[in-house]
């Protein structure tokens, strides 16, 4: 071990007059941490099914995503060719190369060119899935994994994203408890994202501007089927 | 970089008298958007307290903290890189460099860099650093520190932005000079694009580090801090001991202040978790993550008057509200942190002598507690900071001799009535015709910028004396 580490370590001791091998102080610590206990959670984020849909629709609005509701995951591919259309974007897409929108009925959609993989700079738009979505501020959560390569949430000018309503919860804390329980500790991913609205910045003469270095839209594809079922993706 | 701290009255009075930066100031609305996010939150004094609470469980067993999160981030694959001063955290960010044969560095938002100057010693080294936040990033082409810890270029102006891309971006064929902010981003944006892509290693801050899964934070609203990140070979993270907090759910508690006291977004757009390098099966994502812990003064604050300032977050809402600040703007605090906050941390880390008249940078009016997520007490931990400067010898001459001479008076009660009755009672007199005065000999400080007005009828300890006697109204 390092002479920084160890000096460093020491340091913390003498000032708080305490010992390295103190079994009751770690033990309180270690404690801590395996209850990971809820503190306060804001009243706002208490809420049933359709509490949950509705703020979480109001607050990913003020934060300037766009959100379409599609009855079916087979709504989605023509969705996702509205919005490009929409938008006057080319008719090219993106996609994770997750299971559940690889098998989508692309074919449907003959014009619409459809590629997997991670980013590429010259990517217009992108398709992912959400682990969850959060509606105490309208946040989404995504994880980083084979099938979900984090670039396409960054890279591409347009960020789609596939939530299902059974994804939604109240507080952010009911998202870390499904992360624990899909990563049972181990298979921790490398990244999680919180995502709330496009990208933007203010740093010249703190006028907001949109499209920073991120994508400069976030346009999220909310399936209400399955919402009864376990969480996809 | 060199500390200029020394000369803060000077700068603050070119600071006053520069009207380019004095428009350029005048913009900062971050108070109003605070005001209103909070307002939103019925909670957010409650979450105050356990957020405070939080860090002062945290610091009261840093040790233990540190060693669990290492643990559990080596279990990820992360490397940890202990380092007591600069130029170790410097050696250690260099020798990885080095390792992966990097030619560029992106970096995103890190004020742990800015501390230990790391782009000038990796330019020093051959190595090309490039700033992607947009405000970071309008500054390195200038060459200036930043003079805010989240608006680090809000002392420009729009026509200074054009003006610096003008230069700097015709090597790329950018020859247009931009009217608009964004223009701008969109020109930054797509040279940023190409150096994004080309990076070898990436650099960024963090927020938080968390004990339970040994993750780094980082919190962002463009995005650059994610691609900086994601892209290159390497990520270093550059972080010191008491981002520390114990679980996710403490993290998200203090998250729920972060963005609401710093911008007043409900949430800021990018929050992200890092946990150890790529997977094996990840298509993307860095080979090898490290964690750079400095600390460069930060321990020895423990168990110390200045233990408090460990607790903060970083999100510049005293910055934001100090009437100082607003006045001058950041630079003129002459080192990396300004403001309050800065005020506070700059002598712990540069030392009291180098930090100069910082501790006085003060009117004391309290607005920096009031609205601090972390309830620091920094008046508080001023005055501390005056009492150091006075025991050391460092406040000027004459401005011992005049406390000691009030410390004498103040002392003598009737005395010092009766010099305060008959001064006050010759200045009354004096000033009796125009009510005010112009100029006053030993107050020059005072006129120069507005009158004193002639003090009017009996001084407050007649007045307090004759309601005593009255009984209480």
């Amino acid at each position: 071990m390092s002479a920084a580490r160890d000096q460093i370590l020491a340091g913390v001791r003498r000032a708080l007059g305490k010992s390295g091998s103190d079994g009751a102080r770690k033990a309180l610590v270690d404690a801590r941490i395996e209850a990971h206990a809820r503190n306060l959670v804001p009243k706002r984020a208490e809420l049933d099914r359709a509490g949950q849909l509705k703020l979480f629709l109001e607050m990913a609005e003020k934060a300037a995503a766009t959100v379409a509701r599609v009855e079916h995951l087979a709504d989605v591919p023509g969705a996702v060719a509205d919005f490009l259309a929409a938008q006057n974007l080319p008719a090219r897409l993106r996609l994770a190369p997750d299971p559940v929108l690889t098998r989508l009925p692309w074919s449907e959609r003959a014009l619409l060119k459809i590629e997997t993989g991670t980013a590429q700079g010259s990517d217009t738009a992108s398709l992912t899935p959400a682990f969850a979505g959060i509606a105490e501020t309208g946040t989404l959560m995504l994880v980083s994994g084979p099938e979900t390569p984090t670039t396409l949430n960054f890279l591409p000018d347009n960020h789609l994203v596939l939530l299902s309503e059974g994804q939604l919860v109240g507080p952010y804390e009911d998202a870390w408890d499904r992360l624990r329980a899909a990563c049972r500790g181990e298979a921790w991913p490398r990244t999680v994202n919180f995502i709330t609205g496009p990208s933007r910045s203010a740093d010249i003469e703190q006028q907001l501007q949109m499209g920073a270095h991120g994508p400069r839209r976030l346009h999220i594809i909310l399936v209400a089927e399955g919402s009864d079922g376990e969480a996809q993706g | 970089m060199q500390p200029t701290s020394n000369a803060f009255k000077e700068n603050a009075h070119l600071a006053l008298n520069d009207a380019t930066l004095q428009r350029a100031i005048s913009k900062l609305g971050f108070q109003a958007a605070r005001a209103a996010a909070i307002a939103r939150l019925p909670e957010f004094d409650k979450l105050r307290e356990q957020a405070r609470a939080i860090k002062d469980h945290v610091l009261a067993n840093l040790d233990l903290y540190l060693e669990r999160y290492e643990a559990e981030a080596q279990k990820r694959g992360t490397e940890v890189h202990w380092c007591r001063t600069p130029q170790e955290a410097r050696d250690a960010v260099l020798a990885i460099c080095r390792r992966l044969g990097a030619k560029t560095v992106t970096k995103g938002k890190t004020m742990i860099g800015e501390e230990i100057a790391i782009n000038d010693y990796l330019e020093e080294n051959g190595i090309v650093p490039v700033e992607t936040d947009l405000g970071e990033y309008i500054i390195q082409l200038r060459h200036e520190p930043p003079s805010h810890i989240i608006a680090p270029a809000i002392h420009l102006t729009k026509d200074q932005v054009s003006d610096t891309f003008l230069t700097s971006h015709r090597q790329y064929g950018k020859t247009r000079r931009l009217e608009e902010a964004a223009e701008m981003l969109a020109e930054a944006r797509e040279i940023l694009r190409a150096k994004f892509i080309a990076a070898d290693v990436g650099i960024t801050g963090a927020n938080f580090l968390i004990a339970e899964t040994g993750s780094s934070v980082i919190v962002t609203n463009e995005g650059n801090g994610d691609l900086t990140q994601t892209l290159p070979k390497a990520h270093i993270v550059l972080a010191t001991p008491e981002k520390l907090v114990p679980t996710l759910e403490d993290a998200t508690t203090i998250l729920r202040l972060l963005a609401r006291s710093a911008t007043g977004q409900e949430m800021s757009v990018y929050t992200t978790f890092s946990t150890g390098p790529r997977r094996t099966a990840d298509r993307d994502g860095p080979g090898e993550y490290h964690v750079v812990i400095l600390d460069n003064g930060r321990t020895a604050l423990i168990g110390s008057e200045f233990q408090d300032i460990l607790r903060c977050i970083k999100c510049g809402a005293c910055i934001n509200h100090c009437p100082v600040y607003n006045a001058i703007g950041g630079h003129a605090y002459g080192w990396v942190y300004p403001g309050p906050m800065g005020s506070v941390l700059t002598p712990a880390i540069i030392g009291i002598e180098a930090a100069g008249h910082l501790p006085n940078a003060s009117t004391f009016c309290g607005r920096c507690e009031s609205v601090c997520p972390m309830k620091i007490p920094l008046p508080k931990m001023l005055r501390h900071w005056r009492e150091k400067e006075f025991e050391k010898g460092l406040t000027p001459q004459r401005f011992r001799l005049g406390l000691k001479l009030w410390a004498w008076l103040a002392r003598r009660p009737r005395l010092y009535r009766l010099a305060t009755r008959l001064g006050m009672g010759m200045l009354g007199l004096a000033g009796r015709s125009k009510g005010r005065f112009r100029t006053l000999p030993l107050a020059r400080g005072w006129t120069e910028g507005r009158d004193l007005p002639s003090p009017e009828g009996p001084t407050f300890h007649s007045l307090w004396a004759a309601q005593q006697g009255r009984g209480r109204p």
